[in-house]
């Protein structure tokens, strides 16, 4: 019963699910303009400057 | 909840290091898992990585904006970012506390036995300044005749780099050791130095260097999970100060962005039913053990 009367005096937060959605656009961008594929060439690469050789 | 903790840790370690085929291949994994972000810093030249760093790849494309839009891609990191913002917008730094390999690493470390020592609190905006110059700016605005940049946060800093790629792939392929220099030697002389400094103090990492948890910290306000502190309920008995491992007076502070949520205070240190977990604005009721209520100043005196 206290629970409930604190969660009506505390709304649902929507700020955070804005700011998930706002960058869930932004990640489907990154998506639409074939950024994984960039990040997957880096990925499989063994980075040199990553662990300090090179 | 601390062994609950250390399991998630444990798990998350493994997940995003699942690829055991090295020894065999002495290289690193190279598969399509590698287009998955890793919530928690986790190097993607480890050889068992299986999932790509957030940190690594921003800095890749950072530094090759130039030449991409030299040839008609549009690479801004929105790909990468946008990962991070959804790890951040739910979770925030949660993931140091319960995702992040190189927070297991650390803690472990703390775990040996020496003299503690704690750090000054103003040393953690020194990882906001990492995360703005040598993950962004730097790999950006500085580059060579081609155009492209340098990972400068990797190269000249990154101890988990080191530690989970570095020495391992040595080890795997000891002909790269005819190609370290004075670059190598910096970032071991600086993993020694968080080694050791992570057995005298908790977490120093995470709270002085860490650019992703720099990155989460910027949703300590708007982010999913949060603890909530019960001004009612609260003694300001400070019990919560001495268990945190980041250093954060909880009772002062609630909405500390230094937070982990390793929920120490909440369910070792706190007896009063003064913190609980919130998500998204609904409190989830706090401890469920039954602990004794806060005593009445009136009964007291008597």
């Amino acid at each position: 019963m206290a629970a409930d009367k604190e969660n009506k005096s505390n709304p649902v937060r929507v700020a955070p699910f804005i700011t998930i959605l706002i960058f869930l656009v932004l990640g489907f961008i990154g998506i639409m303009t074939g950024e994984v594929n960039r990040v997957l060439e880096q990925a499989v690469q063994v980075c040199l400057s990553c662990i300090g050789i090179g | 909840m601390e062994i609950i903790r250390k399991w998630v840790q444990t798990i998350m370690t493994l997940l995003v290091n699942g690829s055991w085929s090295f020894p065999f291949t002495r290289t690193i994994y190279q598969g399509p898992l590698k287009v998955v972000c890793s919530p928690g810093l986790n190097c993607y030249s480890c050889p068992a990585a299986t999932t790509y760093c957030p940190i690594g790849s921003l800095q890749q494309l950072m530094a090759g904006i130039r030449i991409a839009l030299e040839n008609g891609q549009n690479f801004f990191g929105f790909y990468v970012i946008g990962t991070m913002g959804v790890f951040g917008g739910a979770f925030g730094r949660l993931i140091c506390g319960w995702a992040c390999p190189f927070g297991l690493i650390q803690e472990l470390l703390h775990k040996i036995p020496s003299k503690k020592f704690s750090i000054p609190r103003n040393l953690k905006y020194l990882k906001y300044a990492f995360l703005l110059f040598f993950v962004i700016l730097l790999p950006l605005v500085v580059v060579d005749g081609f155009g492209y940049g340098e990972l400068w946060f990797c190269k000249y800093i990154c101890p988990a780099g080191t530690l989970e790629a570095g020495l391992p792939m040595l080890m795997l392929q000891p002909a790269l050791s005819q190609t370290i220099g004075l670059v190598f030697f910096n970032k071991l002389t600086i993993l020694i130095g968080f080694v050791i400094w992570s057995v005298l103090a908790s977490r120093p990492f995470c709270r002085t260097t860490c650019p992703l948890g720099a990155f989460y910290a910027l949703f300590q306000k708007i982010k999913v999970v949060k603890l909530r502190l019960s001004e009612e309920n609260c003694t300001k008995c400070e019990a919560c100060h001495s268990v945190c491992p980041m250093g954060i007076k909880f009772n002062e502070a609630p909405q500390d962005a230094e937070c982990i949520y390793c929920l120490k205070c909440m369910k070792e240190a706190c007896k009063f039913e003064a913190i609980s977990i919130e998500i998204a604005g609904i409190s989830l009721g706090g401890q469920e053990s039954v602990k004794p209520p806060r005593p009445k100043r009136n009964n007291a005196v008597a």
